[in-house]
């Protein structure tokens, strides 16, 4: 099995969670479980490789232009980590099947769950910087799930909403940085930039770099001032407190720290901000938690105690520390993870995790109490716990360091001994002593349940009893992949009487000490009630709030809900921006010599149809700006003509002539022109416009100044013939080069035609009532007026356009023509048809429905693009036959498209036209 | 010539914005028919202006040789002018309906009619 698939596995299950809980229901636990645990054996066979200092490394090609790859790579450090996220994983998903079985959403509670496993596997398994960013805010965003999984609760969402955003923030800063890591380094796997070492150091962006990559390991590993956001997560069920915000997720951050420390440590901002932040995160933690009574917040902060104490380690850069960080990471996860888990099972039992009504458990619940007996002996790191030789290990690492060995040991004892006291009071107080009464009858919990607690704590006491098993299994291997240099481990429970020792000794007994006088120091709790009114926390939801009015009153100002003012701020951002941005080159063509060229009727042209625009402006009449309109586009298709486009030419031509009669049907329906707003509003609108214009202006002038290779010209120029048969190059890009965008086009105008169809009709239905015959309604005055030219005109006329038409559309492909032109051409023919002798008419010779033209259209257009397909090409190929026409040049499947082309145009002009003219 | 089309271009961009920021509805479409129009003729400027040769090859040659007008923007061009036609003419009969319905042509009177009557 490869490492992909490893990490992958748990997306794939999560899909089928919810058919595994429908089926297995009660044992949905124990099924799902098989794949952590098959995962566990799966990475525990690579201990033998990886503990002789192999690695395994994978990669696939993701994002190669961006320089992603999604490579995985194994060894001693990422192996540790994947060992306790599938172990620790199958334990939980055990238990939550029974502490959740009564919640209808179980299934979607493991959806979640499996997929925080695989993102947590895939970050600390991935090589590649950014592929490690995207799991890492997969984490968050399951850790976001998971934590407002009873969602039916404000609470659980705001503090969702609150990890999220802390921790994604940091996510932000974590992306920068790595980015800028990749940069300096040269390379964005972090493996190569291990065989690097600490090259950066010295590089001008060190700083930045360590900067922002520290606020994104602080904010996930929960270290002050980002800190808040980790006993509020307490709002997810337990197991879910136990897994991510205990024994994993909150470790990413440690575990960057330890990935990052051979690249960018041993430096002096290395050294004193991890340092000092894992410090104050630790001192802060244990304080926090001896005030609490709420066993998962107690235990919440005691886990922010830690984070901080890990943190620290890592700052202090010496081997030893590393040592020390690894090894209390495990004996941490170990010690919380059962404890988290018992103060789950009790909170099952009693209905209570308040600390001060629980005691005397014992009794009911033998297995949990010594379970849970075990777990905060190692806690409290008391012989012959794995936590007595971590504590060991931690002091004397501190008492190591050069410059400030007594301070950090200091501060050091100091939170060690307010975290014997916590873990007196979560892991002894609710067993012994005598029993209150509970708002449950607590029984001993079912082994689903226990299976955790009794597995970790055991652990915790045999590695304790054999530790030199634990420092040859993993710990020489993560240390040495930390340190990037080979080094061994050993460890011994028992050292002999040392400083060390005697700092154990007096640990304990003072923490014995303190938590014999936790009732008595509890009443001083107004120092943490001040203490969670003015932290970070309290920064957080002033910052919140302070964004959410930000939001509000930008919305108000820019999103007036007048089209005029978003067309306003629109138009000037652009005109700013580009104004900013804008750097008038060298030789800009704004020389009165390129007037010259200028031929007069072009002057007289482009005069008119600036004079037309004008009028368009100010012209109180809506039939002087149609007709202004008109001029315009007339204009514009006589500039056509000059510069080689005939094509366009006709099309914008029949147009034209099109949208005359389609104003002149409807403009004395439209309401008149009212001169709506003020004098100086319309100055103003004027203002921005002409300056918009003038934008415009200069950008074409800068545009035209630079010059051009026009690539996609010369292909054309030179295939048209050659590959497409066709002369008219313009009509061959649209029927066979790029015939499958002319399709989504036509598909376009039709859906118009249907649209306009769909809002006309209403209106049609209620006036056919009273005027079954269209061309009654012609007489009528203010109507179109009767003449007998046009009515014998059009009689001669009609034929001849519509041969004129398919005239237009046989030639298309090798002169100007097509079924674009044709079919307005035949438009139009009809349209003025319908206008001298109504639309009842028109239809009557047109034979058909004009929605069975269009639909003939669209398939005739389509199967001529299977014809590719059939003879195995990609679809719209264009297939020619060995025959030669006159006119029509080759026979091929571009002009049966361009055929529907035409049906099209013809449906889709005439559906709107002939219902407009019924109306 | 660029000179001047350019400042026809931006004329008509000039009116076509003016238009769309009244209050009239009417007015608005207007605003809309100026500025596709200008767009055209920007997109066509673009493949640079040559005057009189349009893309055609000639009978018995095989392919074209320069100089010749751009045929790729006419090409886009070509449609835009079609589907323009259509969406104009559903854009056109939208505000004929919206009038028969709302009774007006004010953009900021139709805001009122928007709110929800008062018994709902």
């Amino acid at each position: 099995m490869d490492l992909l698939a490893t990490v992958f596995s748990g997306f794939a299950l999560s899909l089928a969670t919810p058919l595994v809980v429908r089926f297995a229901r009660r044992g949905a636990g124990w099924v799902l479980a098989l794949l952590p645990i098959g995962l566990t054996i799966y990475f525990a066979r690579h201990i033998g490789h990886v503990m002789t200092g192999g690695t395994i490394a994978v990669s696939y090609s993701w994002s190669p232009e961006l320089g992603i790859s999604l490579s995985f790579y194994l060894d001693g450090l990422s192996l540790s980590f994947a060992l306790l996220i599938c172990g620790i994983g199958a334990l939980i998903v055990v238990y939550a099947g029974e502490y959740l079985h009564n919640h209808p959403d179980l299934d979607r509670f493991y959806v979640y769950l499996l997929m925080f496993m695989s993102s947590m596997l895939g970050l600390v398994l991935a090589d590649n910087a950014l592929t490690m960013f995207v799991f890492w805010e997969l984490t968050g965003i399951a850790s976001f799930l998971l934590i407002g999984f009873e969602n039916e609760r404000e609470t659980a969402r705001s503090a969702a909403l609150q990890a999220l955003l802390v921790t994604s923030a940091g996510g932000l800063a974590l992306l920068a940085g790595l980015l800028l890591l990749s940069q300096a380094g040269g390379s964005s796997e972090f493996s190569t930039l291990l065989n690097n070492g600490r090259s950066i150091n010295g590089h001008p962006l060190y700083f930045p770099i360590l900067l922002l990559i520290l606020i994104g390991a602080f904010a996930k590993s929960a270290q002050f001032p980002f800190h808040f956001w980790l006993p509020s997560a307490m709002e997810a069920p337990t197991p879910v407190s136990a897994y991510l915000h205990s024994a994993t997720m909150v470790k990413a951050g440690v575990y960057l720290l330890a990935r990052l420390s051979s690249i960018l440590g041993g430096t002096d901002a290395w050294h004193y901000l991890v340092t000092g932040a894992g410090a104050a995160t630790m001192v802060l933690g244990a304080f926090m938690a001896i005030w609490q009574t709420d066993l998962k917040l107690l235990l919440a902060y005691s886990t922010v105690s830690t984070l901080g104490t890990l943190t620290l380690l890592l700052g202090l850069d010496t081997v030893l520390s590393v040592k020390a960080a690894m090894l209390l990471l495990v004996a941490h996860a170990l010690y919380k993870g059962a404890l988290f888990l018992i103060s789950g099972i009790i909170d099952h039992e009693t209905g209570t995790r308040d600390v001060i009504r629980l005691g005397g458990l014992a009794r009911a619940m033998p297995v949990t109490a010594v379970s849970a007996g075990f777990a905060a002996l190692s806690m409290a790191g008391t012989p012959p716990m794995l936590g007595f030789i971590s504590k060991e290990l931690l002091y004397e690492a501190k008492l190591q360091v050069s410059r400030v060995a007594p301070l950090v040991t200091g501060i050091g004892v100091l939170a060690n001994i307010l975290l014997v006291a916590a873990a007196g009071l979560v892991g002894l107080k609710p067993f012994w002593g005598r029993r209150p009464n509970l708002p449950k009858e607590p029984h001993e919990a079912p082994p689903s349940m226990l299976a955790g607690p009794i597995i970790l704590s055991g652990i915790s006491l045999l590695c304790g009893l054999f530790p030199e098993t634990v420092a040859s299994i993993f710990l020489s291997a993560a240390v040495s992949a930390v340190r990037a240099q080979a080094i061994t481990v050993e460890l011994k429970l028992w050292h002999g009487i040392n400083p060390v020792f005697a700092l154990s000794i007096l640990t304990l007994a003072t923490g014995i000490l303190v938590y014999a006088m936790l009732d008595t120091i509890r009443h001083a709790k107004i120092l943490v009630a001040m203490a969670s009114r003015f932290g970070p926390q309290r920064v957080y939801f002033l910052l919140l709030s302070g964004l959410n009015s930000l939001a509000s009153t930008q919305t108000r100002l820019l999103q007036s809900g007048y089209l005029r003012v978003y067309v306003m701020i629109i138009v000037i951002t652009i005109v700013g921006l580009i104004g900013c941005a804008q750097r008038i080159p060298d030789g800009l063509a704004i020389t009165w010599e390129g007037l010259s060229d200028v031929r007069p009727y072009e002057w007289g042209i482009l005069m008119l149809i600036l004079l037309a625009a004008l009028m368009a402006v100010l012209t109180p009449s809506r039939l002087a700006a149609a007709a202004a309109l008109s001029v315009i586009g007339y204009g514009i298709a006589l500039v056509y003509v000059f510069f080689g486009a005939p094509d366009l030419a006709m099309t914008q031509f029949t147009v034209e002539t099109l949208a005359i009669i389609l104003f002149v049907l409807v403009v004395y329906k439209l309401p008149r022109f009212a001169s709506l707003s003020s004098r100086s509003a319309r100055i103003r609108d004027a203002l921005i416009a002409i300056l918009a214009g003038g934008t415009i202006t200069s950008l074409i002038l800068i545009t035209m100044a630079h010059t051009r290779e026009p690539h996609l010209a010369a292909f054309f120029a030179e295939n048209s013939w050659i590959q497409a048969k066709g002369r008219n190059v313009v009509n061959v890009i649209l029927v066979d080069f790029r015939a499958l965008d002319t399709l989504g086009e036509i598909i376009v105008l039709s859906v118009a035609a249907i649209g306009a169809h769909a809002l006309l009709r209403p209106g049609l239905e209620k006036t056919s009532n009273h005027n079954p015959r269209g061309n009654q309604a012609l007489n009528e005055p203010g109507k179109l007026v009767f003449s007998p030219i046009l009515f014998t005109a059009v009689r001669y006329l009609f034929p001849l356009m519509l041969l004129f038409s398919v005239f237009l559309l046989l030639r298309g492909h090798n002169e100007p023509g097509g079924g674009f032109v044709a079919g307005l051409v035949a438009a139009a023919a009809f349209s003025l048809y319908a206008i001298i002798y109504g639309a009842p008419a028109a239809r009557r010779i047109l034979g058909i429905n004009p929605s069975i033209l269009i639909g003939a259209g669209l398939l005739i257009a389509l199967s001529s693009g299977l014809a590719g397909v059939f003879s195995s090409r990609p679809f719209m190929t264009g297939i020619w036959l060995e025959l030669t026409l006159p006119i029509l040049g080759k026979i091929g499947t571009p002009f049966l498209f361009d055929t529907g082309v035409y049906l099209v145009v013809i449906g889709a002009t005439l559906k709107i036209i002939l219902d407009l003219t019924e109306e | 010539m660029n000179t001047i089309l350019a400042l026809v271009i931006g004329g008509l961009y000039a009116a076509g914005l003016y238009m769309l920021m009244r209050r009239s509805l009417v007015k608005l479409v207007i605003g809309l028919l100026l500025i596709s129009q200008a767009t055209n003729l920007l997109i066509f400027i673009m493949g640079r202006l040559i005057r009189g040769h349009p893309a055609l090859i000639p009978d018995g040659a095989t392919h074209l040789e320069p100089p010749f007008a751009d045929p790729v923007p006419q090409a886009l061009i070509l449609t835009a002018i079609v589907i323009g036609f259509g969406i104009h003419a559903f854009v056109i009969i939208l505000i004929k309906r919206t009038y028969q319905t709302v009774g007006t042509d004010d953009l900021d009177e139709m805001r009122n009619t928007e709110r929800p009557p008062a018994d709902h």
